[in-house]
């Protein structure tokens, strides 16, 4: 049980401003997913929940106790780094229980934990080897594994699964919504720049961009209503198309957005359609997306299973009903119609 | 294996370039050792690389006067053995002969007769007998060339005699004390300053790293007068073997220092991070975590300094003295050049011993230059 609160928080490497007066209050036992683009300050944020960095200003706030000058280790945290950060020459068992031994834990009762914990997640039989001897996915394990077994209130991922091949990591990412559910009360933050991961695990998203909080929501939200372009952008694949000129002023706004899965690809033209020619198709099987040149930039349009169309085809893109995003002159979101 | 070196020319050089070193390094040590093993006469006569080979030696030898001749049925005989009365001569004569220009004109055992009825028979183990049909008139003995065949002989007497009777053993006891405390004290105290220097947050760490590093190029010669001066000074350091333990120590802590921190500093932050989160403190984080992982730069700096300590003369003259106690190998086997020069086995014999523990550091450190112990740490490993 641990609510997280930061108010005005802020942080400077001496001229560098890189994280820029960050608002967030994270509920107990939520999965919270801090996204952008790199270097937008989303793996600094969470070093400065860890204790990591230091705080420039603000305050971080853990269970309603400022812990802005709190160690690491006095947090009640538990961090799983990207490279996994194993200790190369302990077994998997001492790698486990290096936390415990710290705390003065008795020797039975670290060994009763750590087994516990290596029986949940199927590391019983590599306890003795050492991490050289393990593959990518069980060295995750192990990683997480060290979280686990300090009964830490909250966990804190960096980008856990960028070091996995995309077979492991869907499986990966699995494992880890089934650990969030398994342990309800644990309060997890997960930093990483696959929107997938981020749609599929979050409770809720935090969409950072230099430094700034740009959204906070759960994945639907972020998808239906995008505060603003830069988040209309990021979220979804492909991208929304952000569409300005004469369309947009129709629409009585400055940017118009529409996702390609919300764009009726027609032969004849017609009031409020976009006209251009199919400059280039990709055909997955499940969908397709073709791309089409039009008087207003390239424009991306998805359609179900494969395509009639071809290159070179002139075709007319009509968005949805109720499915257009408008965006006012600073980016922010126009409510309503 | 050969298909893939003709394939490829770089690597055949790099193959050439590796045997060319061996070779260079391995056969002065292998003939030091060779003939520190062999019998003193023969490395007097012969090469090492004949040490498996019986070697020939041509010699000459002298019989006895006319006073020790006997009569015997008519006529006059001298017996005795060839070797008597010249030091080095030992071994098997194969040959012998009466003239200087043919030691070898009759094998050993038969028969030479001389122009005026006289006849030498000269046995293996080098007796002989001289028979002549009048009585012997001349005062000196017959002049007797021959060549003697040395089988290969091995010992480890020059061992023992080096080592005890030379004084060797002795200097070879204190080179160790002078070492091994002059090899570990500095480790000791370079793995937390290296440390501290890398990974703790200290006001003026710049500055203290850039300190090191200066005092690196201070050369040795300066500082000794300073140094000797303090020791006598405080009277208990100097000649003293803890005072040339504090010498070398502080000789080599500078290098040791940047070594070390290079490599800890090298090794992944994430790894330090992570035991902070996990409680450790400085100390535990050290002792857990980064002496294990360094072990390849301590055992690095370990050779470096050991070889140096155990091959400095000028420290040990200078902080140690030259007192028949508390002599160093080095200083001993430089003596020896002086006294024993013409000596080969006592040489041989000595150096081999100076060289040995340096080998063995050598070889059963060197595993850890080549052992990747971070492997599996990080991704891939």
């Amino acid at each position: 049980m641990a609510n997280i609160k930061l108010t005005n928080l802020n942080k400077s490497y001496g001229l560098v401003h890189i994280l820029k007066d960050v608002n967030l209050d994270i509920k107990s036992g939520e999965f919270v997913v801090f996204v952008g683009p790199s270097g937008c300050g989303k793996s600094t944020l969470l070093r400065s929940i860890c204790g990591l960095e230091s705080i420039t200003s603000g305050t971080l706030e853990i269970d309603k106790a400022v812990v802005n000058e709190v160690p690491p280790s006095k947090r009640g945290i538990a961090m799983v780094f990207q490279s996994y950060a194993l200790y190369p020459h302990m077994s998997v068992y001492e790698n486990i229980s290096f936390a415990l031994e710290n705390q003065g834990v008795p020797r039975d009762e670290i060994k009763k934990r750590v087994e516990k914990v290596a029986d949940m997640l199927q590391l019983t039989p590599y306890l003795a080897r050492l991490p050289k001897a393990l593959s990518g996915g069980q060295r995750q394990r192990v990683a997480i594994g060290r979280a686990i077994v300090r009964g830490a209130k909250v966990f804190l991922f960096d980008e856990p699964l960028s070091n996995l091949d995309a077979a492991l990591r869907v499986q990966t990412r699995m494992e880890i919504a089934k650990l969030k559910r398994d342990m309800p009360n644990t309060t997890m933050i997960y930093v990483t720049h696959d929107q997938v991961e981020a749609m599929t695990l979050a409770d809720r998203i935090v969409v950072l961009q230099a430094g700034r909080v740009e959204q906070v929501g759960t994945p639907m939200e972020l998808y239906e209503k995008p505060g603003n372009t830069f988040v209309a952008g990021f979220i979804g694949s492909p991208k929304m198309n952000l569409i300005t000129g004469a369309p947009a002023e129709r629409e009585r706004c400055k940017t118009m957005g529409v996702r390609p899965e919300h764009l009726e690809i027609a032969n004849k033209a017609s009031s409020g359609a976009i006209s251009g020619t199919v400059e280039y198709t990709e055909v997955l099987g499940s969908d397709s997306f073709i791309y089409v040149a039009t008087d207003h930039g390239i424009i991306t349009a998805r359609e179900n299973g494969r395509t009639a169309v071809k290159h070179g085809d002139k075709v007319h893109l009509k968005p949805m009903d109720d499915q257009v995003h408008r965006f006012d002159d600073n980016g922010k979101r126009i409510e309503g119609k | 294996m050969w298909d893939r070196i003709k394939l490829e020319p770089s690597r055949f050089a790099l193959h050439l370039a590796v045997i060319i070193i061996v070779a260079l390094w391995t056969l002065p040590t292998a003939g030091l050792l060779v003939s520190s093993l062999r019998d003193k006469n023969l490395i007097a006569t012969s090469g090492w690389w004949t040490a498996l080979k019986t070697t020939d030696r041509s010699g000459q030898g002298r019989t006895k006067d006319s006073t020790a001749a006997v009569e015997q049925d008519g006529k006059f005989v001298i017996t005795g053995n060839i070797f008597d009365g010249s030091e080095n001569a030992t071994g098997n004569i194969k040959a012998f002969g009466t003239r200087v220009a043919k030691p070898d004109e009759f094998p050993a055992g038969a028969t030479a007769t001389y122009e005026d009825g006289r006849t030498l028979v000269v046995n293996g183990d080098g007796t002989y007998t001289y028979t002549s049909p009048v009585k012997f008139e001349e005062g000196r003995g017959q002049r007797v060339f021959y060549i003697t065949s040395m089988p290969p002989k091995f010992t480890t007497e020059n061992y023992s005699n080096v080592l005890f009777s030379e004084g060797i053993g002795r200097s070879f006891v204190n080179s160790l004390t002078v070492t091994i405390p002059a090899t570990i004290i500095p480790i000791l105290i370079a793995a937390f300053a290296a440390y501290a220097l890398a990974w703790m947050k200290i006001p003026g760490r710049g500055f203290m790293i850039a300190v090191v590093v200066g005092l690196l190029v201070v050369p040795l010669q300066m500082s000794l007068i300073p140094l000797l001066k303090l020791y006598n000074a405080t009277g208990f350091l100097s000649k003293t073997y803890l005072g040339i333990w504090l010498a070398h120590t502080g000789f080599g802590l500078p290098f040791a220092i940047y070594l070390l921190r290079s490599y800890i500093a090298g090794l992944p932050r994430d790894l330090i991070e992570s035991a902070q989160v996990d409680g450790a403190n400085d100390f535990k984080i050290f002792r857990r975590i980064i002496l294990p992982l360094s072990f390849p730069a301590l055992a690095s700096f370990a050779i470096f300094q050991f070889l140096w300590v155990w091959n400095d003369l000028l420290v040990a003259i200078v902080f140690l003295g030259t007192e028949p106690d508390k002599t160093v190998l080095t200083y001993k086997l430089n003596s020896l050049l002086g006294s024993r020069g013409g000596n080969w086995e006592i040489l041989t014999a000595s150096a081999f011993i100076t060289i040995i523990v340096p080998l063995l550091v050598f070889f059963s450190l060197q595993r850890y230059f080549v052992r990747g112990l971070l492997a599996g740490s990080v991704k891939g490993g």
